[in-house]
Order: structure tokens, then C-alpha cells, then sequence
């Protein structure tokens, strides 16, 4: 701090700069807390990965517990089980990722031909809503509604007069409620990005089209479906990187030991061995392997979407 | 005009129809509930509340508004949302000010961002976060329910992209009669931003109040569980058993678990309306690229 009057002058020449803006100091200040914060609750875990190459013994710690190389992933592939929770995984990701498209898709083109304002207005507050929702309250609906005399099998039972369907207790049914539950939260949420991308299609070209006489139909098929083409595309690549999340809240929420042949997935895996039985290298192996290949998936989605639609987040 | 065709007029009517079922649809198993946790716990038992209260009586909301546990659990709640959305917005909104310039200004801008961007792509998974909060001894601290997720990159890129619209001549002005970085950030962005940070914000909300595993895993004392995680253990821990007797007993909770769950979401209920409003708004804005 040498404040001489002297050199006030060259200093403030100097802080001003070429850009004319004060020197920066005060911005890496600015940043500081939220990098100190990424640094503890961020980086570190990131450090503590090496667990998953130990036999992590709490009283030991990282520096002394033993080093076990590649143990526990091999103990990982060679798991039947395990293999069986990836297919789980895979199952309900994809799933919901094609129909969390297509249907918004969809919807949003049937939404863009309502011309009543507070009709179309009032159709997206209802679908929307559930997406607001934390799985904690979705699933208590659901284990109500769906339950053995919930209202659902109230119904099926005295309209269609069928057994009831245990929809959280059978694997296959198990499966189905997931992947719709799931629709059911999302698809007024995914909506939306196609809406925007639709008012963005030029009304010229439907105006063009009006005076060839095309039909509605017409103009869907040659104006609107290709002008939403490339943010579908966008929206599809993105998706990618999200194969291995089946969504842990929705499934822990959910599923019960009963249909963990079909219910069970990687991340509740993780938690239960992690967690509840205290195997935690094991847990963390699994974990790492999860999230390095969503990492490759999501680095490769990310290069083709800004490669082939110029889409960039920042 | 297409619209004037009687095929056009045909398939708008069904249109209309349709989508408004669908709309209905989506809401009706809330509906029901909600009657159901108006409805007198006979009825409710007995499977007769459909689409309407039966016995109407706001018996269970009273019921649980004396629990005391209950009490506890919406008081952390509140506590949690409003402390965390405090020091989150803080903490994103000022750091990304500083993001927003650009290199010119404030060349260690790239290597910040990417610092945070990578926080997105990869983390540490949840064994290392709990032993981390073990060993920072934060169990059963509300700060272990704060500061993890308080950096949210996703929200500072938002913040940046806003910050980058609010036209620079107005914080020229502001450094030729000698404000700082911190002046023209707390005097002309924090106002001039008040409708995107409140848009963040209310987001930033809705999360925290919605969190519910933080708290399972972290809070081991029961009295500390915010009411997110103390719904969990209620309603869907109680519940793994409903396929069987034991289901039958539990019925006799029904219009209680229906109010709970009902009272757990109605903050999110109120704020809707602004929700709505303010994504359609966010997610063009956000969207908006230089």
C-alpha cells in the first residue's frame, strides 16, 4: 500500500488500462466465495474418488487405508446383479428419454392449433404443474391412487371388472408406472422448448403457404415439422448424456425390495451399498464408473450439437 | 384460410376436447387426494371419496398442524429455504458479475467459468460428499443442508447471461463518477436484474424446499429433518408394506398422509402462478447467446 501522493497519477493510468476499466482485482474478489465453496463441496469429493481404488476403512482414513488397484471394479462386472441393475438403468433412461420427446413433440403441435388464448393458457397451466412437484409428494399420490384399493384399481375393478393391479409391486407393472409416472411429471415441462421454437417459425412462410393453398396438414408436414427438426435433434443429443440417470428420487421413492429384480437401478445401488451397508469403496466404484461414462456421453453430445446446430450453453 | 374449412373446424373441436382432457388428467390424482384429505377418515378408509368430499371435515388438517414433529419439520423447512436461497443467490449472483465481463476486462474470466462448468459435468458422487460432511462434522447442521449446493453453475450461467443484456453504458456512467465493480454490481445490476434474480431465486426455492435427501442422510436427529425428508419417512418409508395387511392398518393414516402431503406442497401451489410466468420468460432469456 505505498498511497504516495507521487505516484497517484501513473497508478491510476495504470489501473484504468487499455479497456478503460479499473484493474480486476475486485472481481477475483467477487468470485471467491463461490470458489471456495466449489473447492470444498465440489473438488474434494472429486479427490475423495480414490476410495474407489481402496478398501476405505473410516479409523484409517484415506492416507492409510490399504490400496487395492481395480477390486472392486472387477468384483463389479463379474456381479451378476450388477448387470442387471445397468439393464434396469438403461431400460428406464431410454424410455423415458424417447417418450419425454416424442410426446412433447407432439403435444406441442396439437397445442399450437388451439387459437382460443385462455384455453391454450389454461391447458398448459394444468400440464406443467406436476413438474413443480418434488417426487417426495408425487409419490405419495401414486402409492394412494395406485395402491391395492386406491382409486385406480377402484375403478378397474368396477368399470372393467378386473383384479386388482399392483402396480408397485409387481416388476413389470413396476416398470410401466415408472417410465408414465415420469411422463406424467415432465412431458408439460419438455413442452415448452418446442412452443418457443414454434413461435419462432416465420408466419411469412405460412402465409406463403395459405396463398398456394396449402392445407393445415400441408403446412404441418412442410413448414412446422422441418423448421423444429433441429431443436428436436438439439434436445435429442443433449438426452444422451442422461442414459445411465433413471432418475434416483422417482425410483427411491418408489420401488420396494419386493421388485428390486426390475426396480432396482445404479444410483439406489449406490446408496443402499454405499449408505445403509457402510461398503463404501464398493459404492464409490460403482458411482465413478457411472458418472465417467455419463461424463464421456455428455462431452460427445455436447460436440455434435454444437457441431451440427451451433448450440453452445455459454 | 384453412381455419375456416369444416375438416380444419372438426379436428379443432376434437383438439380442444382432447387436450383439455389430458390437461384434467394430469391434475386428477391430485384432485383426489386433496378430497380425500378433506374427506372423514370412514369414508376415506371405506374407498368412498372419488372426486368429492365425503364427511366434509378439516379433521386431518388440524391433526397434523398439533403434531408437533410435524411443526418442527415445517419450521427447519422454511428455515433451510430461506437461508439457502439467501446465501445461494449471494454467492452465484456476484460471482457471475464478475463472469460477465468479458476477457478484455477481467482475463481470468475463461479459467473461473470452466472451474465452475466442470462442478456440472463431474462430481465426486455421494460416498466422498457424506464422508466430506462427516469429517467437516456437519451432521445434523443445517449448513450441511446449505452450502454443498449452494454453487449452482447453472444458475450463474442464467445470472451471466442476464447480467450481459443490462446495457453497458449504464455502468460506464456509474465508473466515470467513480464507482467500483461492487458499487455498479450492488447499485445498477442488482436493480436493474430484479425480474431475472427473482425468476433464479424463486427457482432456487423450490428446490430447497423440495429437497429431500440432504436431510435423510445428514440429519440424524429426527427433530432436524426439514419437512421434505421428514414427508419421506412419513409417507413413503411407512408405506413399503401396502400390498399386504399390515396395508390395512395403515389405511386408518389415509386422510392424515393426504393432508400432509397437501401441506408439504402448498408453498409450491402458491408460488405456481409466478413460476408459470416467469420460465417461459427465463428459459428465452437464458437462451438469448452473444
Amino acid at each position: 500500500m505505498e498511497a504516495n501522493t507521487s505516484n497517484i497519477k501513473l497508478k491510476s493510468e495504470r489501473r484504468l488500462g487499455r479497456s478503460g476499466y479499473k484493474q480486476p482485482w475486485i472481481l477475483h474478489f467477487m468470485v471467491l466465495p463461490a470458489v471456495v465453496l466449489a473447492f470444498i463441496f465440489s473438488y474434494v469429493p472429486m479427490a475423495g474418488i480414490v476410495m474407489a481404488f481402496q478398501d476405505y476403512k473410516a479409523r484409517l482414513g484415506f492416507i492409510h487405508s490399504p490400496w487395492v488397484g481395480f477390486k472392486h471394479f472387477e468384483y463389479m462386472f463379474s456381479n451378476d446383479y450388477f448387470v442387471k441393475i445397468i439393464g434396469n438403468t438403461l431400460i428406464f433412461a431410454s424410455s423415458k428419454i424417447v417418450l419425454n420427446l416424442i410426446i412433447p413433440f407432439a403435444f406441442a403441435l396439437l397445442l399450437n392449433e388451439v387459437r382460443n388464448m385462455g384455453l391454450k393458457r389454461s391447458i398448459q397451466t394444468l400440464v406443467y404443474l406436476p413438474h413443480f412437484l418434488s417426487w417426495v409428494t408425487l409419490s405419495g399420490i401414486l402409492i394412494d391412487v395406485l395402491g391395492q384399493t386406491g382409486i385406480v384399481n377402484q375403478f378397474l375393478t368396477n368399470v372393467f371388472g378386473i383384479q386388482p393391479i399392483f402396480f408397485l409391486g409387481d416388476g413389470t407393472w413396476f416398470r410401466l408406472t415408472i417410465v408414465f409416472s415420469d411422463v406424467w411429471k415432465e412431458f408439460g415441462f419438455n413442452t415448452i422448448v418446442f412452443l418457443a421454437a414454434l413461435s419462432g417459425i416465420s408466419p411469412a412462410l405460412y402465409e406463403a403457404a395459405e396463398v398456394d393453398g396449402a392445407s393445415r396438414w400441408r403446412q404441418t408436414m412442410s413448414i412446422t415439422i422441418p423448421s423444429l427438426l433441429p431443436m428436436l435433434i438439439v434436445v435429442a443429443t443433449l438426452a444422451m448424456g442422461n442414459v445411465l440417470n433413471a432418475n434416483f428420487d422417482q425410483v427411491f421413492n418408489l420401488y420396494s425390495p419386493m421388485i428390486y429384480q426390475q426396480g432396482d437401478i445404479i444410483d439406489t445401488f449406490v446408496y443402499r451399498e454405499g449408505l445403509l451397508s457402510g461398503q463404501f469403496s464398493f459404492a464409490t466404484a460403482v458411482g465413478l464408473f457411472k458418472s465417467v461414462i455419463s461424463l464421456i456421453l455428455i462431452v460427445i453430445s455436447y460436440r455434435i450439437a454444437y457441431r451440427f446446430a451451433g448450440y453452445r450453453i455459454f | 384460410m384453412y381455419h375456416k374449412t369444416l375438416s380444419y373446424r372438426v379436428f379443432s373441436a376434437f383438439n380442444n376436447v382432447f387436450l383439455l382432457a389430458i390437461g384434467v388428467l394430469c391434475l386428477l390424482p391430485m384432485f383426489h387426494l386433496l378430497m380425500v384429505s378433506l374427506s372423514s377418515s370412514a369414508a376415506a378408509n371405506g374407498g368412498l371419496v372419488t372426486f368429492w368430499p365425503k364427511g366434509f371435515t378439516f379433521e386431518a388438517y388440524a391433526k397434523t398442524f398439533e403434531n408437533k414433529n410435524f411443526l418442527t419439520a415445517l419450521w427447519v423447512a422454511i428455515e433451510r429455504t430461506v437461508l439457502g436461497t439467501a446465501i445461494g443467490m449471494f454467492v452465484n449472483a456476484i460471482a457471475a458479475y464478475a463472469l460477465s465481463k468479458d476477457t478484455r476486462v477481467f482475463r481470468a474470466r475463461n479459467f473461473y467459468l470452466w472451474y465452475f462448468v466442470i462442478t456440472m459435468l463431474f462430481a465426486g458422487g455421494l460416498i466422498p460428499s457424506y464422508i466430506l460432511i462427516l469429517k467437516l462434522n456437519l451432521i445434523d447442521n443445517i449448513m450441511a443442508l446449505i452450502l454443498p449446493g449452494a454453487v449452482a453453475a447453472y444458475n450463474m450461467i442464467l445470472l451471466l447471461n442476464f447480467f450481459r443484456t443490462v446495457p453497458k453504458e449504464l455502468e460506464e456512467a456509474a465508473f466515470m463518477d467513480g464507482a467500483g465493480h461492487l458499487r455498479s454490481f450492488f447499485s445498477i445490476y442488482l436493480p436493474v436484474s430484479l425480474p431475472s434474480l427473482a425468476t433464479v431465486g424463486l427457482f432456487t426455492m423450490v428446490g430447497h424446499w423440495n429437497a429431500y435427501f440432504d436431510g435423510l442422510i445428514y440429519m440424524k436427529d429426527s427433530a432436524k429433518l426439514p419437512l421434505a425428508s421428514f414427508m419421506q419417512t412419513l409417507i413413503v418409508q411407512s408405506d413399503m408394506t401396502s400390498f399386504d395387511a399390515a396395508a390395512i392398518a395403515n389405511m386408518s393414516q389415509r386422510t392424515l398422509r393426504a393432508s400432509q402431503i397437501f401441506i408439504g406442497a402448498l408453498p409450491i401451489l402458491i408460488v405456481y402462478p409466478f413460476l408459470q410466468r416467469f420460465f417461459v420468460k427465463g428459459i428465452v432469456i437464458g437462451a438469448v447467446k452473444e
